[in-house]
């Protein structure tokens, strides 16, 4: 794809600790077409974090990076701080976790917008002030005229992070990359954080990299999703695919774990046994194996390397089977990829029913 | 469960979800008509005059602070009216000796016929003068050493760091007397005296604020204004600075009084204020034999000397609760 604002190659990050080689990243490509929202779930030290920094320039300086990163054409990977810093902000924006730590405390929030507008745009204090009340607005924040005086301490969270993303899309960037905006806010507050965030991509026509944990923001949001697992993408597809046509036991298993408003009856949530890796030194055979239930001889011998899925059922070929008119059967396989030895069998097993129940649930769901 | 033909409902949910409302909103026209009232409003915030206004009236709402910023001014301001209209010059030499406080002389005289009160408005300026010259030095040297150190650790702290430590190992008295030594003969020898004490007595605030860098630098803040494309310099100056501002004006104030102690064991041993002038600390320590019998001679300028320090204290204490935001419970 060579009109995407973004690319990552083949991105590899290693941090060396004392404890060895931490192999946080472990190959790492996709491409963000011009406004298009890439979602990226995984759980914690699946390294989502820590591409997104790497895209940046951000990480510490323990940290190796290879591969390749190009935004606009440019490789931007191993570029000078200088060269950075005029990328930073105006071509990529970043949005944090924790929008009670990532505002300055001792200037008011107008002074930290107007920072950012003048940091790469030639404007005098009063317009980058005006502009400030604009984004606010924009943001949804009440009052915005005289919220700019305010300090980040007399702000609630959510008002905080529609802050944060007011300084994000300040400069109208190219590409933001928002690393969990909504993790660190309650749910009714998320919603609302969402919203903004959905105007300032309009408002800007960026690109997003979301980066999360909860599918049911990326449910929300994402055109396409990137699961990861162990450092590496275990799945890629759109929305669609990835809920509907999981190819990765995986991602049958995030989605299993997940209560959902269709489920009939008293449904327990499905857990994934067991405990992600441990990302020092080399791996052998499939990260998720010992996980697996489906684990054969080849998971332990050979990591999958993510390939086109077959979704299609084997007995009724193409379309016309029994559930007519269902918006499912219209889910292609195009651009499906996933990391798994048996995607096509995983894929066409119904979503979430690949974990066993446990023992407990089927003595204490009995009605 | 029947996954496939259930779906339908929540597949439509979520298509109507995804497709986000491009193109309802559009940035209002917020730039205010130049010289209207809005642009003052709007301008507020951001501006220096505006914060600058925020603080003094909060710094105001602390009475502690505006009592020691009175006798602060009070004391400068009555030492130079005494300098400039008083009878008596500090150096002027009466026939009256060893006089207790009378309407002629209110302090006293000393036994050479010395007008006490002359001689400590006198020191009291000094010791301003050197003061404030070892205050900002020392903030300045100490801030700026200490503030690099944190942000770039490895080996520039190091490499700071343990010149910090060498200065602070070797007996700072030592160092003044080597120093003072060189400059006791110099004109005006109150400038470089105010100069060695602050440049001994930075280390402090060297290591105060660097510890307070260690743990800003890890401040989601820092790492988004490095994320908006700030420069270190920047980020160093505008960011972390301002946040690490209460402790450093708290451990101004302290070099203030730690460089009046100083000064007078310096001036005690003869290598500080040269008489004739006079410090505060040298008039206590001619003072102290005879604090039994000429009462006057130590009793004015030790009163003097913590009522001066005192309130540079409580200025400092008042600053700092006004420069931070969080402390602000007062509303305009």
């Amino acid at each position: 794809m060579t009109d995407a604002t973004m690319t990552v190659d083949h991105l590899v990050v290693d941090f060396s600790t004392g404890d060895g080689t931490v192999r946080a990243v472990r190959g790492i490509s996709f491409s963000l077409a011009p406004q298009e929202v890439l979602g990226i779930v995984g759980e914690s030290g699946s390294g989502k974090s820590v591409t997104a920094l790497a895209t940046m320039g951000l990480l510490a300086k323990n940290a190796t990076v290879t591969g390749s990163i190009t935004y606009a054409g440019r490789e931007i990977l191993g570029l000078k701080e200088k060269q950075l810093a005029k990328i930073r902000g105006i071509g990529i924006a970043m949005i944090f976790q924790d929008p009670m730590t990532s505002l300055n405390p001792v200037y008011t929030v107008g002074w930290q917008i107007a920072e950012a507008v003048q940091a790469h745009q030639d404007v005098d204090k009063n317009e980058a002030m005006a502009k400030a009340v604009a984004l606010l607005q924009l943001v949804g924040i009440p009052n915005a005229e005289r919220r700019v005086q305010d300090y980040p301490h007399e702000f609630s969270g959510g008002m905080r992070q529609r802050v944060v993303i007011a300084i994000a899309m300040a400069n109208n960037p190219a590409v933001i990359l928002a690393d969990e905006p909504t993790t660190a806010l309650d749910v009714t507050v998320q919603a609302q954080v969402l919203d903004s965030l959905k105007t300032a991509l309009a408002e800007t026509k960026a690109s997003l990299l979301l980066i999360t944990h909860d599918l049911g923001v990326i449910a929300g949001l994402a055109d396409r999703v990137l699961v990861m697992y162990a450092g590496r993408p275990v799945e890629i597809g759109t929305v669609d695919q990835i809920f509907y046509r999981p190819a990765m036991p995986y991602t049958h298993g995030l989605l299993g774990s997940l209560p959902r408003l269709d489920s009939q009856g008293a449904e327990r949530l499905r857990q994934i046994p067991g405990a992600p890796p441990s990302m020092v030194g080399e791996m052998k055979g499939c990260p998720f194996a010992p996980r697996c239930p489906m684990r054969a001889d080849i998971c332990d011998e050979q990591e999958p390397n993510l390939a086109p899925v077959d979704s299609q059922p084997l007995d009724s070929p193409a379309d016309g089977s029994g559930s007519a008119g269902s918006a499912l059967d219209e889910i292609d396989d195009a651009g499906h990829v996933a990391a798994c030895h048996f995607a096509g069998d995983v894929a066409r097993l119904p979503v979430a029913s690949m974990f066993p129940d446990t023992s407990a649930d089927h003595e204490g769901v009995a009605p | 469960m029947t996954e496939t033909s259930d779906l339908s409902p929540r597949q439509q949910r979520l298509r109507r979800v995804s497709t986000s409302e491009v193109g309802m909103h559009t940035l209002p026209e917020a730039v205010p008509p130049a010289g209207s009232d809005d642009e003052a409003r709007y301008g507020m915030a951001g501006d220096a005059r505006g914060q600058l206004a925020t603080v003094a009236r909060r710094f105001i709402h602390s009475p502690m602070a505006v009592i020691g910023l009175c006798i602060f001014f009070g004391l400068a301001v009555a030492a130079i009216l005494t300098e400039m209209f008083w009878t008596y010059s500090y150096t002027s030499i009466t026939n009256t000796l060893n006089a207790p406080p009378s309407l002629a002389h209110p302090m006293g005289t000393n036994s050479i016929g010395g007008d006490v009160f002359a001689q400590a408005m006198h020191g009291t300026l000094q010791d301003i003068e050197i003061a404030l010259v070892v205050a900002v030095l020392a903030t300045f040297i100490g801030a700026t050493v200490g503030a690099i150190a944190g942000f770039y650790r490895g080996g520039t702290d190091t490499a700071l760091m343990r010149f910090v430590d060498l200065i602070l190992v070797i007996p700072v008295l030592a160092i003044l007397i080597v120093l003072a030594h060189i400059v006791a003969k110099q004109a005006s020898n109150w400038l470089w005296l105010a100069i060695i004490i602050g440049a001994v007595s930075w280390t402090y605030v060297a290591r105060l604020v660097r510890a307070d860098f260690l743990s800003l630098r890890e401040r989601d803040f820092v790492e988004a204004s490095r994320a908006l494309g700030a420069s270190n310099r920047r980020i160093i100056v505008r960011h972390m600075l301002p946040n690490a501002l209460g402790p450093i004006i708290v451990n101004a104030t302290i070099t203030v009084a730690l460089s009046i102690v100083l000064e007078s064991t310096l001036s005690y041993i003869g290598l500080g204020i040269q008489p004739p002038n006079v410090s505060l600390g040298l008039l206590v320590d001619q003072g102290q034999d005879s604090a039994t019998t000429e009462w006057w001679l130590f009793v004015f300028p030790v009163v003097i000397l913590v009522v001066l320090i005192l309130s540079i204290f409580f200025i400092g204490d008042g600053l700092r609760e006004a420069l931070d935001p969080k402390k602000n419970r007062v509303r305009a």
